[in-house]
């Protein structure tokens, strides 16, 4: 079983929802994103999701594009990306790392040789934004062959007729972007998720996480009352950016600052089940 | 013994017209790199302009347009001056300079109106570099009363300001886009970050031969209007095919058009002339097949200008039209099955050539056109007298004047 199949099942066992906080890799140097990675599973993640900066970012909102950009600017690649996720790897064996990004940077890698070494390196799973289930054949052999679940986006514009071709050669869980929009703007609504969710149940047994414009303990606690993970991305990286000096560095605290998020988030996750059936 | 056909002709195919394939490839590039959001809205769109295409009410309802709005056929000139000033193969110029709204964009924009009036969508979004094709989308959308945005990287808006001024003129709200470079490449991101975000009512109308299918096929097909009128035309006037057809490519739109209907001409030579900037062996150029390598970005797989670790470079050059990172998949295609050549001319090349334009013809051309006009100032005196060239002068310069008038020196 794949680690990310794993910590679902567990999950499931415990009878509660995932939060699956993101953090963008090198944002805003390699060091300030290597500690957020090392605090979240002790703040209260149960997946991780590291964004791969890339400079054409063209489905994420304006906070994931800078984010991108520091990123850049701070020196980002993808094999030290891949290196920070092996040190991790080496002190937490258990929780999931997934890795979200645009096809380029892969190809530019070699998409055999990148899911080898993300193999190696301990990730679990990649989320491709601009690589839908018409190109998936790209990738789908390589990942397979290396144990990577390869997690798809479905969004409110993916139909019934299509949803099950999304679905055939999704692995590990299933992604409900749950906007029609980029990443860290709008939020869904509690009624389009209630009509969502049950449609996506009926087409999969794959567990679902819903992101997009989840931003709040609120939010992630609705989220996880209907779905199996709540993916949480720009509203922390926002405090990040908040901490950052005039100079881009991170002031004294910013880490602790997100973590703490993650932590209230965390807590909204953990009880968002058990508040609704007292 | 069995004939064995040399290897040349085993590689060759039987046609270069019969792209894209099912899955919007041509050979190894094009395709559908897009978010799942906006997958089912290129499929329907995909669907549409087949519907469309075969509609024979269509084709008739475009043909009066471009015939009554846009003013075609345009016409073809004989360059006689500048082909006397150069001493070689006869020049020929089709004009589509002359068109409405000074350039060759309107043509696929008046095409993608109407289809997008015919899919009742209600608001059209657009991205430009040098602003023809935002200005011939902002004109398409006050014909037909449609609300539009246009997105402009804020360099662009600042040294096109003339055309940031029609646009509005128009009325067409006009964003500028400061992500990245602030130039087209950043203008198309926060395009489809609009479409994504407004798809159940916005059309986004792409002003060249990229993204991801049906647009790099379905521009082609709208702007070889300008190919299949320059072919005959020409036999008109010299009761034969041209030897050689230039034209300049940024994304590529006005090279399409009108290569696509000699592909299969074996006799004539197609070149394509890219923006070289600074040099092409500097880090200043738009030259993505001459110094690019294959990737994925806007939605299909193409050359691009990019870092070893695949992130994508910014484009440079005197002209904003050419000032992209990438090239439309179907030329990427050409390029690797040699069936079109592809090089570059400097900023510099291209502004003694836009002067020399100006004086030997009397046509002020746009600077996108003044790099094909410099490439055929090198090529034309080395072909014989008889040889005939046909060159897609694809827009006027009037909205250069600013920038040229700034590397001249003169104060305007």
């Amino acid at each position: 079983m794949s680690r990310i199949a794993e910590r679902f099942a567990s999950l499931r066992r415990e009878g509660r929802g995932a939060l699956i906080p993101f953090l963008e890799a090198y944002d805003p140097d390699l060091e300030t994103s290597e500690a957020l990675l090392a605090g979240m599973p002790g703040a209260g993640a149960d997946l991780i999701e590291i964004g791969m900066p890339f400079t054409d970012p063209m489905a994420d909102g304006p906070t994931i594009q800078l984010a991108g950009r520091r990123a850049l600017a701070a020196g980002a690649s993808l094999p030290g990306t891949l290196d920070m996720v092996r040190r991790f790897r080496s002190r937490d064996a258990a929780t999931p790392i997934i890795l979200m990004g645009y096809l380029n940077p892969i190809l530019a890698y070699g998409v055999e040789t990148f899911c080898a070494d993300a193999a190696r390196a301990g990730i679990d799973g990649l989320i491709v934004v601009d690589l839908p289930s018409e190109e998936a054949d790209l990738l789908a052999d390589p990942a397979a062959a290396h144990g990577l679940d390869i997690i798809r986006l479905v969004a409110p514009t993916t139909d019934s007729v299509r949803l099950p071709q999304v679905l055939r050669g999704s692995s590990g869980f299933v992604y409900y972007v749950s906007i029609t929009g980029i990443t860290g703007t709008r939020s869904a609504s509690q009624a389009d998720l209630a009509a969502a969710m049950p449609r996506l149940r009926a087409a999969t047994d794959l567990p679902v996480a819903i992101g997009f414009g989840v931003k709040t303990p609120a939010q992630a606690a609705e989220a996880v009352r209907s779905a199996d993970a709540a993916v949480v991305a720009s509203a922390l990286i926002e405090t990040l950016a908040a901490g950052l000096d005039a100079h881009g560095r991170p002031a004294p605290g910013a880490v602790d600052a997100v973590l703490e998020q993650v932590r209230a988030l965390a807590h909204a996750v953990r009880t968002a089940r058990t508040e609704l059936a007292a | 013994m069995n004939q064995v056909p040399p290897p040349a002709a085993l590689a060759r195919p039987n046609t270069y017209r019969s792209g894209p394939d099912e899955r919007g490839r041509f050979g190894a590039y094009g395709g559908r790199f897009v978010a799942e959001t906006l997958m089912p809205l290129i499929l329907e769109l995909e669907a549409a302009y087949e519907a469309a295409k075969a509609d024979p009410a269509f084709q008739t309802e475009l043909d009066a347009y471009l015939k009554d709005y846009v003013g075609r056929p345009s016409p073809l000139w004989f360059a006689q001056r500048l082909t006397e000033t150069l001493g070689g193969a006869k020049i020929y110029f089709k004009r589509e300079e002359l068109n409405h709204t000074g350039a060759h964009k309107v043509n696929s924009c008046m095409g993608q109106i109407l289809l997008a009036r015919r899919m009742g969508r209600t608001r059209i979004i657009a991205e430009t570099g040098a602003g023809q094709h935002g200005v011939a989308t902002a004109t398409v959308c006050a014909l037909m009363g449609l609300p539009c945005t246009i997105y402009m990287g804020a360099v662009d808006v600042e040294r096109q300001k003339p055309n940031v001024f029609r646009m509005k003129l128009l009325g067409a709200e006009v964003r500028a886009v400061s992500s990245g470079a602030g130039t087209l490449k950043d203008a198309m991101n926060e395009a489809m970050r609009d479409w994504v975000a407004n798809v159940a009512d916005t059309y986004y109308l792409i002003g060249t031969v990229a993204g991801p299918h049906p647009y790099p096929a379905m521009v082609r097909d709208f702007q070889s209007v300008i190919g299949n009128e320059a072919r005959a035309q020409l036999m008109e006037a010299e009761g034969r095919l041209p030897d050689v057809v230039v034209a300049s490519v940024g994304g590529g739109s006005n090279a399409m058009g009108i290569f696509h209907p000699f592909l299969d001409e074996p006799t004539v030579r197609l070149i394509g002339v890219e923006a070289a900037g600074h040099g092409l062996d500097t880090e200043e150029h738009a030259a993505s097949l001459s110094r690019g390598r294959p990737g994925v970005l806007h939605g299909n797989r193409t050359y691009l200008l990019q870092t070893e670790d695949g992130q994508i470079r910014e484009a440079h050059s005197i002209s904003a039209g050419l000032d992209y990172p990438g090239i439309g998949p179907e030329h990427a295609f050409l390029h690797d099955a040699g069936r079109a050549e592809y090089v570059g001319i400097t900023d510099q090349e291209a502004l003694d050539a836009f002067q020399l334009c100006c004086r030997t013809e009397g046509i002020i051309p746009a600077l996108e056109c003044a790099h094909a006009i410099a490439h055929i100032a090198k090529l034309a005196p080395t072909l014989p007298r008889d040889q005939i060239i046909l060159m897609n002068l694809s827009g006027r310069g009037d909205k250069d004047i600013f920038t040229v008038a700034h590397h001249l020196g003169a104060a305007l």
